[in-house]
């Protein structure tokens, strides 16, 4: 479903990605992990052009997301493989002008021509499934940051996305606001959505994980299930980084 | 009213009450022509808010473009006619302008220039206001697909005009103190009519006074009505 092909990015002179490769197959889960810097988010982003890799493929569901157009033929091309992937930000990126309701309308509405009527009642389902069915005529200010992330979920799920990607969804959030928040992950889960998550959650991974990947200074130190990774771990570089992880 | 000019009665030094006294009598005479005036620069004020906004939002996006063909003249726009007194702007157009064949009344070169000047004031108050508008909102709006048109349309935009209100209050308080310039170029507003009427009564300090009166009410209103508008954009953050 997601194929990464060798994938190179730098800022500048700081090389980020180098020569990343990784493959999610359809309803698995793929978590990463790895020390700050090490360019999850950046690898997450580029999935979603983003950031622009500078070499490598990047394949969702047969389709090439850095496809060889220029211009105008690219953003077209872009636009439509974004509606099939749906992406979960740290810091929620709500839209604070919409209610609840409108944030996650908007943009099958525009998009997809749904007519509100129809909008609506998916918004309702969706919101009923992150457990917020109360809140849809709410604004964002009104929520907590783990009702305000569900949101943000419902809100990428309203395209019915095929794949869907989750950079540290809950790193911004007080610990007791966590579950919540997992909670729902782990519904998709059951569902059998295609998810690639990075996550500093080491529990949460090992629950919901088909398939573990560690990356450290741009690259995969190490990959495997999650048993193995987190029990087991091959490399030097893993082991200290799960021992500091669990330590705190 | 005696009572309360009966303060200026006595002044030390000696000076006798027709000279030092505040005429009253005069004021009132003079202040419907005033009122007059006061009317007259608040269209010259609003038509050069509208020439100034419809400038700038073009302006705007154009400074913000990736594309240098529209950049780079908005650029140069804006650093010109902030970088410049408005006044000599008022003197270029008004007397320079029939020396290139464009001859316009002091209205209307008043209206123009001080339009184009607080454009280019108003182009960096909605530019500023669009760049505060955070990435991540942009971002959370292309990956679900949005177009930046789209994005600027639904998302960017609806939010950046609460954000730029304020600037652009501050941008029209100012264009109303600064429309007092087109009297250089004789348009019959404000502090035209209170030159005029010094120069005619001898009595600069009624006439100024009075003239900062009616400046004062037409911008104490403009401020209130800019809160209003500013209240009605407070949805929470
Ligand atoms: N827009 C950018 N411009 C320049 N450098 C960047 C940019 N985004 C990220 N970087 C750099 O790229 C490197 C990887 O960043 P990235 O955010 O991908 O790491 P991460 O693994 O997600 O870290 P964290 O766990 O802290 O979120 C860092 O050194 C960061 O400073
Ligand atoms: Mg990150």
């Amino acid at each position: 479903m997601i194929s990464l092909k060798d994938i190179w990015k730098s800022f500048g002179d700081n090389q980020v990605l180098k020569g990343i490769s990784l493959e999610v197959e359809r309803g698995k889960i793929l978590v990463i992990i790895g020390p700050s810097g090490s360019g999850k988010s950046t690898l997450l982003r580029s999935i979603n052009h983003l950031e622009t890799i500078d070499r490598g493929e990047i394949w969702v569901d047969g389709v090439q997301v850095n496809a060889p157009l220029k211009g105008r033929k690219f953003e077209k091309h872009i636009n439509r493989v974004r509606q099939e992937m749906g992406m979960v930000f740290q810091h929620f990126n709500l839209f604070p002008h919409m209610t609840v309701m409108e944030n996650i309308t908007m943009a099958p509405m525009l998009l997809k021509k749904i007519p509100r009527e129809k909008a609506d009642a998916q918004a309702r389902g969706l919101l009923e499934k992150v457990d917020l069915a109360d809140k849809m005529n709410c604004y964002p200010v009104q929520l907590s940051g783990g009702q305000k992330q569900r949101v943000a979920i419902a809100r990428a799920l309203a395209m019915e996305p095929k794949v869907m990607l989750f950079d540290e969804v809950t790193s911004a959030l007080d610990p007791e606001l966590i579950g919540e928040v997992n909670k729902v992950m782990k519904r998709l889960a059951s569902e059998h959505m295609t998810m690639l998550i990075v996550t500093h959650e080491m529990r949460f991974a090992a629950e919901v994980a088909d398939h573990v990947i560690f990356m450290a200074d741009g690259v995969i130190i190490e990959e495997g299930p999650p048993e193995e990774i987190f029990s087991n771990p091959a490399h030097e570089r893993t082991r200290r980084f799960l021992f500091e992880v669990f330590k705190s | 009213m005696s009572g309360r000019s009966a303060g200026f009665r006595f002044i030390p030094g000696g000076t006798t009450i027709e000279e030092t006294a505040v005429d009253y009598q005069l004021i009132i005479k003079v202040a419907p022509f005033f009122a007059k005036a006061a009317w007259s620069t608040v269209v010259v004020s609003f038509l050069s808010f509208a020439l100034g906004l419809s400038i700038a939002f073009p302006a705007a996006f154009c400074r913000l473009s990736q594309n240098r063909f529209l950049q780079i003249p908005a650029r140069v726009y804006v650093s010109v006619f902030r970088g410049t007194p408005c006044l000599i702007q008022l003197f270029v157009i008004y007397f320079g302008g029939p020396q290139i064949g464009i001859q316009l009344e002091p209205f209307m070169a008043g209206v123009l220039g001080l339009g184009i000047n607080i454009g280019s004031y108003m182009t960096e108050s909605i530019r500023g206001a669009i760049l505060a508008v955070s990435r991540g909102q942009t971002e959370a709006s292309r990956s679900l697909g949005l177009n930046k048109f789209q994005t600027m349309r639904k998302v960017v935009l609806p939010q950046a005009a609460g954000l730029m209100i304020s600037p652009l209050g501050v941008n029209t308080i100012a264009l109303i103190k600064g429309s007092s310039l087109v009297s250089a170029i004789s348009v019959l507003e404000l502090a035209y009519t209170a030159h005029r009427f010094t120069n005619s009564t001898y009595r600069p300090f009624e006439m100024f006074i009075l003239a900062s009166t009616f400046y004062l009410v037409i911008i104490t209103l403009t401020s209130k009505a800019i809160r209003n508008l500013n209240g009605r954009f407070a949805y929470e953050k």
